[in-house]
């Protein structure tokens, strides 16, 4: 056990922890001001931000002897006896002249600058700088240049830590950015005829302290100080990346990595970042709808809807269910772990043979991997590994859509419940035709579909951002996203429908069922209570089980 | 003085000196058949080190001691990285030994890959010195032809392969951590330390970073013994305990207002009068000294008052330079103006800061800005304590850079205003008649090209 001491706090660091003196000044609560420095980021100790002044104490004598000269705390190892001190006048005119040399070529153009109101350097200068400017020199203007598709560089307002540079050869590995010239004239650049364009390219907009790259897609779109950003979990593809989105009034403006160590590090890639847009998308479906039986008389066989109010579409969904006979119901990977567990509970209590399978699970190319292992998955969707786990405890047949299609004919079913949410087309005509025979076809979904053209209710459904829950990554991490934007008028929680039908009081609340699922589902076990923002790792409780199992001998239907 | 000799320079003059039939004529190449006859390595680092060899570079790090840094028993490949980037102004003496005499300097190079058990040299050569190139890459090829460099040299086990690198001209590259990212084909930003290059320096490997003069300082140990080198130059100071003594010939570069500009060999420890006096033929055109240069100009400046300093490791810092550096002494008679010298002392700096540390990068190029300004007329009695706060805030003794460049810029900007006040204060006063005690913020200028 290693004891450091940073500016009279005294704190523990474990004998296997290899901290700097930011991350130890960071467990003493104190934050030591820096740019270049990144965590997931090779260390440089360029912008000399984070200098503090260090020594080392005698453990016998206690005695501590300080080094005359400043060290910078990124790459100052924080070992046993070593002593912080981050707030002396020397370190604070250290910050002070940092910050007065970085604004010297700054435009200082923050009025029209995204990055305001989260930028390092706006920060640090109310906090370190020394309030007047004494550069006798005009600062440069806000030149702008592109750098890739999606990212946008405002040359002038760079700080030059190269966290960018060091990304692209790093993390990406695809090092398109450079530091191009010497000296103060040096810039941020790409080589002539390679742009940044790869599908971690958007991180370093993440990773830029100041305002130099910009996010074409969020570009001019919102102050920052507007958005309210909310803890969820990216639906892009089975790799299911934390992730923040932040909204105003009910609209995403943007999605941002959050760190988890266990899932995306730091980072999450374009496909997911930009891929929100269908949020938004004014082809939504809206208004619940109910098919109206059409004469035969004149052989007008064109299927006509008439909008019906929530309450009431629902209780006669609820009263035609129960006397439907056989059912079935498809199950969206999109859906949550809740939602999935509600929609079975809701279809196996009208009908305990029900039969249950999974939507299409979109497959695109191959899983890419890139050198720190971030990963991309080809599977696109955020729940396939859920609703394997869930749908196994109602049934031991779960189907695929293929098999599912297949079997359909022979069924004989009374109603058949289908869920989409996807952001892509999902279905064509041939498989939709399949549905010709079911009497009563529930769907819920956001876009119209061939299948949306033949369903008896038409229940419109939410997008990602507006739908509380959990997912299940493919590693069987369990995360759980908050809503952060209303569903658009005329459209409901898929899991909020399921909720009511089951007769539960009040307002849907998915924390209440994923404890009864922890409580009745041994695979999530490990769910119960609150649960970090990080998620958990469900395996952990199934190789418990898989041991107890191996143990007694006995089969268990999970 | 009467009784030395020069060695480093004994060649340099010769017909075809820098071929190596009239070096061996001259008894080269037999401190190293015998050394790899008779010595072990550990037996030559013993030898380097009792001769008490301080490097030539600037910094005059001891070098054998410097050569016990290396890991022992690794199990390589060790490098050797020879620093002929010599780009500190004033500086040319490595030039003059890379292009007459450059068996000398490969020889000690040789012996010092021996020494460190390093079995890849490389000589990392800046692009401005095309004759240096000739000279040295025909050197190595015949060097390679008589058996000094391959395989098994001389009949021994030791093997060493010499490349010749050229650089792409920055003053930079002269840092030895700048000189092994370069070399590894990167952007030569100074690394950060720890890892020291003896631990994990080019390719990740030990390597030793020795300067082309210190390599013809270990021929000529080889060659006479650690007791002749110690007999020259001047002892350590008993009073100084971190001064580690100033021992052996030193090439001394003599430029600037004098009649005899040159390359002069003498004892380390002459002092700078006697330097320009004996050697240079005394000021040009009968003026007087104002100041100099003691050892290139990031070593700061000597007035006329101190010209009698020691010019030995330790000498100059006694009147407030930063070292005895690359040992480059330029001389500005009584019509230099001291602003002028300052002006283009910060514009080299600014041009060659490499951009890495904010300190560095913006604290020069303000400075140069400044002292454009200033000379343009519109100078201020307040800029001068700016350019102090910089000088004083920039630089690894500080500890607010990576590398020795800001410390380098920082020194002329200290040791010109400082001890040149009076000077600057009625430049300015002289200048700006209606603004020089002004103390608000200079309105913004549009920028002045400095580069």
């Amino acid at each position: 056990m290693a004891r450091v001491i940073i500016d009279s706090v005294e704190i523990e660091i474990g004998d296997d922890e290899r901290l700097n003196g930011i991350q130890a000044a960071a467990r003493a609560g104190i934050d030591i001001p820096r740019y270049c420095w990144h965590p997931g980021l090779s260390v440089v100790a360029s912008c000399r931000m984070c200098l503090v002044e260090t020594g080392t104490r005698n453990v016998e004598t206690g005695d501590v002897v300080m080094l005359p000269k400043l060290v910078p705390a990124c790459q100052t190892p924080a070992r046993d006896g070593t002593v912080f001190i981050t707030q002396s006048d020397k370190v604070q005119h250290s910050r002070a002249m940092v910050e007065e040399d970085l604004l010297i070529d700054h435009p200082i153009d923050c009025p029209i600058c995204d990055k305001a109101g989260e930028c390092y350097l706006q920060d640090y200068y109310f906090k370190y700088g020394h309030g007047g400017r004494r550069a006798d020199v005009r600062p440069f203007t806000s030149r702008r240049r592109d750098v890739g598709p999606t990212v946008t560089l405002f040359t002038d307002r760079c700080v030059m830590c190269t966290r960018c540079v060091r990304f692209t050869r790093e993390i990406s590995g695809t090092s398109e950015l450079m530091v191009r010239d010497r000296g103060a004239h040096e810039e941020i650049d790409i080589f002539s005829g390679f742009p940044l364009e790869n599908k971690l390219a958007g991180n370093v907009v993440d990773i830029c302290p100041v305002g130099a790259l910009g996010d074409k897609d969020f570009l001019y779109q919102q102050r920052v100080w507007f958005m309210k950003r909310h803890e969820a979990v990216c639906t892009g593809c089975s790799t299911g990346c934390s992730i923040y989105v932040e909204e105003n009034q009910d609209r995403v403006y943007r999605l941002k990595p959050r760190e988890n160590e266990h899932v995306n590090q730091w980072w999450m890639c374009d496909e997911g970042r930009y891929g929100y847009h269908y949020v938004h998308s004014p082809k939504r479906v809206v208004g619940a709808q109910r098919r109206v039986e059409t004469s035969e008389e004149n052989g007008d066989n064109v299927p006509a809807y008439e909008n019906v109010e929530w309450q009431p579409i629902l209780d006669d969904l609820q009263a035609r269910l129960a006397k439907a006979g056989r059912l079935a119901a498809v199950f969206s990977p999109h859906l949550t772990v809740e939602e999935a567990y509600l929609l079975a509970k809701l279809v196996h209590g009208v009908d305990a043979e029900a039969t249950l399978a999974i939507g299409p699970v979109p497959v695109v190319g191959e899983d890419e991997s890139y050198p720190n292992g971030f990963t991309i998955r080809a599977e696109k969707c955020p729940n396939h590994r859920g609703l394997q786990l869930v749908l196994s405890h109602f049934t031991d047949r779960v189907l695929a859509f293929d098999q599912f299609l297949e079997e359909l004919p022979n069924i004989d079913v009374g109603a058949t419940w289908v869920t989409g949410g996807y952001p892509q087309p999902w279905i064509d005509e041939a498989s939709a035709s399949r549905f010709d025979e079911v009497p009563l076809l529930i769907m819920q979904d956001i876009f119209a579909s061939p299948l949306w053209e033949r369903a008896s209710y038409r229940l419109p459904g939410v997008a990602f951002a507006a739908r509380p829950g959990s997912y299940v990554n493919h590693r069987d991490r369990l995360q759980t996203a908050d809503w952060a934007i209303r569903p658009p008028a005329g459209a409901r929680v898929e899991g909020s429908v399921y909720w009511q039908m089951l007769g539960m009081s009040g307002l849907y609340r998915p924390q209440r069922v994923l404890d009864e699922i922890a409580a009745t589902v041994p695979a999530f076990a490990m769910a119960a209570g609150p649960l970090p923002s990080v998620g958990v790792d469900l395996r952990l409780n199934q190789f418990a089980e898989a041991a107890t199992a191996a143990a007694s001998e006995t089969g268990d239907h999970c | 003085m009467a009784t030395f000799e020069p060695v480093l320079l004994a060649n340099v003059g010769r017909d075809d000196s820098h071929t190596r039939a009239v070096y061996e004529s001259t008894g080269g190449y037999e401190a190293l058949r015998r050394t790899l006859a008779e010595m072990s390595p550990a037996d030559l680092t013993e030898l380097v080190k009792a001769s008490n060899l301080r490097g030539r570079g600037g910094a005059g790090f001891p070098t054998g001691v410097k050569w016990t840094f290396l890991p022992k028993d690794h199990p390589g490949p060790i490098y050797m990285c020879v620093n002929a980037d010599e780009s500190e102004p004033g500086t040319f003496n490595n030039r003059i030994l890379m292009e007459e005499d450059p068996h000398q300097v490969i020889e000690g190079a040789i012996l010092s890959c021996y020494a460190t058990r390093a079995t890849t040299a490389y000589i990392y050569l800046r692009y401005e010195y095309p004759g240096s190139y000739a000279r040295l890459q025909a050197a190595i090829d015949e060097c390679y032809a008589a058996g000094y460099l391959g395989k098994n040299i001389l009949g021994s086990d030791f093997s060493l392969d010499m490349y010749l690198h050229r650089g792409a001209a920055a003053y930079i590259c002269g840092e030895e951590t700048g000189l092994i990212e370069s070399l590894e084909g990167k952007r030569a930003w100074p690394r950060i330390k720890p890892p020291f290059p003896a631990v994990e320096g080019l390719f990740h490997k030990p390597t030793v970073i020795n300067n082309v003069e210190t390599m013809a300082c270990v021929t000529h140990i080889a060659r006479r013994g650690a007791d002749w080198f110690k007999s020259i130059g001047t002892p350590a100071d008993p009073n100084n305990p971190r001064d580690a003594g100033s021992y052996g010939p030193k090439l001394y570069c003599l430029s600037g207002h004098v009649n005899k500009p040159g390359c002069y060999e003498a004892p380390l420890g002459i002092t700078c009068r006697e330097l320009i006096d004996n050697f240079g033929g005394g000021v040009w055109k009968n003026r007087r000294a104002k100041a100099a240069v003691p050892g290139g100009i990031s070593m700061g400046l000597l007035t006329a008052d101190e010209l009698d300093t020691p010019l030995d490791f330790s000498g100059p810092g006694r009147v407030g330079c930063l070292g005895l550096g690359t040992a480059a002494v330029v001389v500005l008679d009584e019509t230099v103006s001291i602003v002028d010298f300052l002006h283009n002392s910060c514009r080299f700096f600014a041009h060659e800061s490499c951009g890495q540390c904010t300190p560095c990068r913006e604290g020069t190029a303000w400075s140069l800005r400044m002292l454009e300004r200033m000379r343009a007329g519109r100078g201020r009695l307040a800029d001068l304590d700016l350019l102090l706060e910089i000088g004083d805030s920039i630089g690894i003794m500080p500890g607010t850079t990576i590398c020795g460049l800001a410390d380098g810029a920082a020194w002329p900007i200290k040791n010109a205003i400082r001890k040149f006040r009076d000077e600057f204060e009625d430049f300015i006063r002289r200048t700006n008649p209606h603004g020089y005690d002004v103390t608000e913020p200079v309105p913004a200028l549009v920028q002045l090209g400095g580069h």
